[in-house]
């Protein structure tokens, strides 16, 4: 069998390399990338602790759909945000994004 | 070692190996094709988890829609493409040591929790947990109020990403 350990070791991996992702990278879809992967290693967390400590209640699966539409979401307005930063500025570097800079 | 031990050694190597490659790789098509390896590699947890309508869904909607949402949006922005494609920015290193020291507190926190290395205990023989899920997805006694609210959130964020994203000036 596979200790619960594996699962939390693997997600925090995860989870770290999409925080790296997130800070060091300057293309905004790729910082969206970065997200995705820490949204990722949420969900194994979620389902991992539903499998190991609570089978019986069902909200652990409940939550990690709850997850998926909100990660659908937050894809879906980031992007046409980039999008549309991209059509008046002609770029989607985030250092290069100061629009709402006084 | 058992053979589901192997299958989520493999599994994780794939995982952290291509999630690596999202971050690092310098074409962010290749990005999103790593990308596409990390979902499987979850969904593969998930089904190792006992978890088989979540490894479908993760299929559908990650792979299906979100990755390639992200491809397209990585093709409609290629505009200034030298200049975009240097992925670091100037303290990378100080970045990936947060990043190494986040992980290690992570580790070392979790370490001193007792039920760390707990095993599953069995499923009950019998029960059918996607049947369960449904039910409490749509049951007043379950989740319809979460359940209600994320489809409302979702339709608010296409409609949302429809109003930013739409053509502007003047040729409307």
């Amino acid at each position: 069998m596979i200790p619960l350990s594996w699962y939390l070791v693997l997600s925090a991996a995860l989870f770290s390399i999409g925080f790296y992702g997130v800070l060091s990278r300057k293309n905004s879809v790729a910082i969206l990338m970065g997200l995705e992967l820490m949204l990722n290693a949420v969900n194994v967390n979620i389902v991992a602790f539903w499998r190991f400590l609570a089978p019986e209640n069902i909200a652990g699966q409940a939550f990690a759909v709850i997850v998926f539409a909100v990660a659908a979401a937050e894809v879906a307005v980031g992007l046409a945000l980039v999008i549309s930063i991209y059509r008046r500025q002609k770029t989607v570097a985030a250092d290069e994004i100061d629009l709402m800079k006084w | 070692m058992t053979p589901i031990q192997g299958v989520f050694l493999i599994t994780a190597a794939a995982i952290l190996w291509s999630a690596y490659m999202v971050v690092t790789r310098d074409n962010l098509i290749h990005s999103a094709l790593y990308l596409i390896i990390t979902l499987f590699g979850v969904a593969v947890l998930f089904v190792l988890l006992e978890a088989g309508f979540l490894a479908v869904v993760q299929v559908l909607v990650y792979i299906g829609a979100i990755a390639i949402l992200m491809i397209f949006a990585v093709m409609l922005t290629r505009g200034d493409v030298d200049k975009l494609e240097q992925v670091s920015i100037a303290n990378s290193g100080f970045v990936a040591m947060i990043s190494i020291l986040f992980f290690s507190t992570l580790i070392l926190l979790m370490g001193q929790w007792p039920a760390f290395s707990s095993t599953a205990p069995e499923l009950e023989a019998g029960r059918d947990t996607v049947v369960e899920l449904g039910t409490a997805l749509v049951s007043p006694k379950g989740y319809v109020i979460p359940f209600e609210v994320a489809s409302v959130l979702l339709l608010a964020a296409l409609i949302g990403a429809l109003y930013v994203a739409r053509p502007q000036g003047k040729g409307k």
